[in-house]
């Protein structure tokens, strides 16, 4: 379901992609028309990533300053390069993950655990919308609440919700590229 | 007594008699909004009831003040715990909030009363009926998980 909703957006964006292009002036810039970037979402994912990576690390106090910084990164997205609805759906989408990533902020790790799960789902919807400049892994652990997702960057299976517990427990269940 | 003792009692009661007269921000309101959590859903009765003596005088626009409540720092204390309360959870507003965010906050509210974080311990020192049973607990989650599935 998420290939087919990812390869949709995909396509509503490369035409959208082409119809700016008529409209700009290509006069001495260089246009990357393969991938459509968003800084500020690559900014959320990078905090992200480093989140993750505390939490892999048992480092609840380095995932409380991750967490921290992923609001702020949050708070700073820009949606105006968007259409309506995915502007409707990216303010619910980042008003919630910067919710969780507040709380992240200010709780132990167990917390931040739970939060972290329904934020991966929140960043991964985001990603839907936003494209990504790298390729990512969608990870799963089956033991974790009934079964918890998670975005990596690399396609090295290290778990945030064990850490150092069961450090290699899940698997790859899907690449993102756009 | 020595004179610093009585220099700082009388400073002691002049603070405490001075923030007497600082005004607080009474939490208060006669009509419960469409948005509101019971209106919203169909929630049985026994868990209204516990929602209500439990959780809504932090949790929505309508606070049952005690007594106590005339007197600093007491009242600092509850407009403080009520201002916390309702920024992270109101049932009042409940309706306000996408089907994401309700799934969130429902996620959160299972999560604190199984790990007994709330209601607050210094609420349930005082509010001794506001404490949650084991059953009570079961039942409130039970209900919570489903209601979840069905966003």
């Amino acid at each position: 379901m998420l290939l087919l909703t990812l390869s949709f957006t995909n396509a509503q964006e490369k035409e959208k992609m082409n119809m700016d292009h008529s409209k700009m002036n290509m006069d001495g810039m260089k246009m990357n028309m393969e991938k459509m970037q968003d800084i500020k979402a690559e900014a959320i994912l990078n905090d992200y990533f480093s989140l993750k990576d505390a939490l892999v690390a048992d480092d609840t106090k380095k995932a409380a300053q991750t967490g921290a910084k992923l609001a702020v990164s949050l708070k700073a997205f820009d949606k105006s390069n968007y259409t309506a609805n995915q502007q409707k759906e990216l303010v619910d989408i980042i008003a919630d993950a910067i919710e969780h990533a507040e709380h992240i902020a200010k709780s132990n790790i167990d917390h931040q655990r739970e939060h972290f799960k329904t934020l991966s789902k929140d960043i991964a919807d985001m990603v839907a919308i936003t494209g990504t400049k790298n390729t990512l892994y969608q990870q799963f652990c089956p033991m974790y609440d009934g079964g918890s997702n998670w975005l990596s960057a690399s396609k090295d299976v290290k778990n945030p919700y064990y850490g150092s517990k069961m450090l290699t427990c899940g698997k790859v269940t899907q690449t993102i590229e756009m | 007594m020595k004179k610093s003792v009585k220099i700082i009692a009388l400073v002691f009661l002049v603070g405490l008699v001075g923030i007497q007269f600082i005004p607080t921000q009474p939490n208060q309101s006669d009509s419960v909004p469409e948005t509101d959590f019971m209106l919203v859903y169909n929630v049985p009765k026994t868990i209204q009831k516990k929602l209500q003596v439990s959780c809504y005088d932090c949790h929505s626009n309508n606070t049952q003040y005690p007594w106590y409540n005339k007197v600093q720092p007491v009242a600092w204390l509850l407009e403080d715990h009520v201002k916390e309360g309702k920024a992270e959870l109101n049932f009042n507003e409940w309706d306000s909030l996408s089907s994401r965010r309700k799934a969130s906050k429902i996620k959160s509210i299972i999560s604190q009363i199984e790990n007994d974080e709330m209601p607050l311990a210094s609420y349930t020192l005082i509010h001794r009926d506001a404490v949650f049973t084991d059953t009570e607990k079961q039942d409130i989650i039970n209900f919570l998980t489903e209601l979840k599935n069905k966003l």
